[in-house]
């Protein structure tokens, strides 16, 4: 478990003192997916690198398995970092050793086992992470998504029980950035590692996070399970990072095309619909137009999306009727609520 | 024995072949013994200087403004000076002022500051990110040393300790002129004061191929170890 107790840091830069961090509180629990979201400079880096105690707070603690990491020095905070894997941005590998001799690299450092042991252990991770026949390629022969993947198996190196990633996936395209997320749900699966995720990417926290935190200017404004934020977003810069997950055009194009079919069809009203669970696989859509005949409908804008918890998507439709039958539009306003979709009517913007 | 005109630089039978390879010998000696000297203070003032900067205890800004200091000093002293003036201390270290052993106290004194700026610099371009990466896994600040920051520069120091050696040939020659041996002191004596040209055209012609040998095998040593 990581625990963050009323921790502030502050830096003294050269334009006088900088609040990086304000009066966190945290708990991480072991064995899950924690993410924590936030704008560049809001602090996230200084915030993970005080679990390994790269970072140390000003004021407040930071204890890990119920060790004072703030507190810790010396052999005693090295030893501790055995038990904490990290990996980078820019994964941070050393060019001069090969595949397996980085993989080998936090053996030496803890002296674990002899040389055939490392090598031997080095070889397994390679494999669980999928880079067997690479081992002797240096790492300016491999793609990013590789490096990541020696990253990952570096930071397992020495049986961990925590895994920090510090923006892991921001230097990879979209392709391999599943595929890294997906070895490291497969690997907190596998071995049951505590993650701490920090992202500037809700894609990100949606797809293997249990839990998220939202950082702003030092401060978390709001935290809670995943599916729980991303179905009622409390804070403006939440919904901000949402909407940047939920909508796939941009929100002002999705803006211009209900501002054409408002237009075109004044009698007709424009619906958003928020699916989420298990709703997502129903066919209410079809249902609605089946019981209401009359009622004609055009998608907009939709998608759908996989969270750790379940699914999650938001449907733009507009509904029109023959011989202005109001009557089935409300029906089917209604049913859908009878059914626990969020609706929203969109309406002329003043 | 025609010693006038542009001919005389090719005369070669002039050239007396057994104190010409002595003399090679004794300058491929001061420069390879001087320059693993070089080497290794080098590394170790370059590692002092890079450990020390950028720290808040006293301690090490002191020990860093010391080194830095000597390290701006002695690069500054032009070589000739230096030579004269360490010749007490050379005295006192080697037990002589002439031939190759004596040149090298001021080969390595002279060279080894210019080398641990190089070292110091080399250190400093690496990523912060890999130092940063071995701290995060637990690594001593000895660990990250011989882990990190010598593999990891190794081309760098390797390109700088080229450039370093070269001009320490060009030290040995001078060194020469003043009593140290080797082909600079050859060229003085039996070359320029002896009026025999064909020997100091030869010395030079030597001299310029150490220089290319050492660049060629500089080179080559980055190339096998350069894996970025
Ligand atoms: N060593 C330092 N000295 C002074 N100020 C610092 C230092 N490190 C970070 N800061 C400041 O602290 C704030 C938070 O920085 P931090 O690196 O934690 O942000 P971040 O959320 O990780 O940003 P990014 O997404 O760009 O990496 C910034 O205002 C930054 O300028
Ligand atoms: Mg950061």
């Amino acid at each position: 478990m990581i625990r963050f107790k009323d921790v502030s840091k502050t830096y003294t830069g050269k334009e006088g003192p900088v609040k990086a961090i304000k009066d966190v509180n945290l708990t991480v629990s072991d064995g899950k997916i924690y993410g924590i979201v936030g704008y560049s400079g809001a602090g996230k880096s200084t915030l993970i690198r005080m679990i390994n105690g790269l970072e140390t707070p000003t004021t407040g603690s930071v204890t890990v398995n119920g060790q004072e990491i703030s507190q810790l020095k010396g052999e005693a905070l090295r030893e501790a970092r055995l038990k904490i894997g990290m990996i980078f941005q820019h994964f941070d590998l050393l060019w001069s050793r090969t595949v397996l001799e980085n993989v080998e690299f936090p053996l030496e450092i803890s002296k674990k086992g002899n040389k055939e042991e490392r090598r031997k252990k080095a070889e397994e991770l390679i494999k669980l992470v999928g880079l067997q026949g690479k081992e002797k390629a240096y790492p300016s022969e491999l793609s990013g998504g590789q490096k990541q993947r020696v990253g990952i198996a570096r930071a397992l190196a020495n049986d961990p029980k925590i895994l920090l990633s510090d923006e892991a996936t921001s230097a990879l395209d979209p392709k391999t950035t599943d595929e890294v997320l997906d070895l490291l749900v497969d690997i907190n699966r596998r071995l049951g590692l505590t993650i701490v995720v920090i992202t500037h990417e809700m894609h990100v926290i949606r797809k293997i996070c249990d839990h998220v935190a939202v950082l702003d200017a030092g401060t978390i404004v709001e935290d809670g399970p995943v599916l729980d934020v991303f179905k009622h977003p409390q804070q403006a810069i939440t919904k901000r990072f949402v909407n940047q997950e939920t909508s796939t055009g941009s929100a002002d194009d999705t803006q211009v095309v209900v501002d054409q079919l408002l237009e075109s069809h004044p009698n007709g009203v424009i619906v958003k619909l928020t699916f989420h669970g298990d709703q997502a696989k129903l066919p209410i859509v079809s249902e609605m137009l089946r019981q209401f005949p009359d009622t004609n409908m055009s998608i907009i804008e939709g998608n759908i999306h996989q969270t750790q918890e379940g699914s999650i998507g938001s449907l733009y439709i507009q509904l029109t009727v023959e011989n202005d039958n109001q009557e089935q539009i409300q029906g089917a306003l209604d049913y859908l609520k009878t059914m626990r979709v969020e609706t929203e009517v969109i309406n002329r913007e003043q | 024995m025609n010693n006038n005109g542009f001919a005389s630089f090719f005369e070669f039978n002039n050239v007396d072949w057994t104190k010409m390879g002595q003399a090679t010998w004794e300058t491929v000696w001061m420069t390879v013994v001087s320059m693993i000297a070089v080497a290794i203070f080098g590394i170790i003032l370059g590692l002092i200087l890079f450990e020390t900067q950028n720290s808040n205890s006293i301690g090490a800004k002191i020990i860093n403004w010391v080194v830095a200091a000597l390290v701006n000093i002695f690069r500054s002293i032009p070589f000739i000076i230096l030579i004269v003036l360490l010749l007490p201390a050379t005295q006192a270290l080697v037990g002589t002022i002439m031939g190759p052993r004596a040149a090298l106290p001021s080969l390595i004194i002279s060279a080894a500051p210019f080398y641990a700026r190089l070292v110091q610099i080399a250190f400093d371009d690496l990523d912060h990110g890999v130092i940063e990466a071995a701290k995060a896994m637990g690594a001593t600040r000895w660990q990250i040393v011989t882990k990190v920051l010598i593999p990891e520069s190794s081309p760098a120091l390797v390109s700088g300790i080229t450039v370093t050696t070269i001009s320490l040939i060009g030290y040995t020659a001078m060194a020469g002129a003043i009593g140290a041996g080797g082909l600079g002191n050859l060229a003085y004596l039996d070359g320029f004061q002896a009026s025999n040209n064909a020997v100091t055209m030869m010395a030079t012609i030597i001299i310029v191929v150490i220089v290319f040998i050492f660049q060629f095998l500089g080179d080559a040593v980055v190339k096998k170890i350069d894996k970025r």
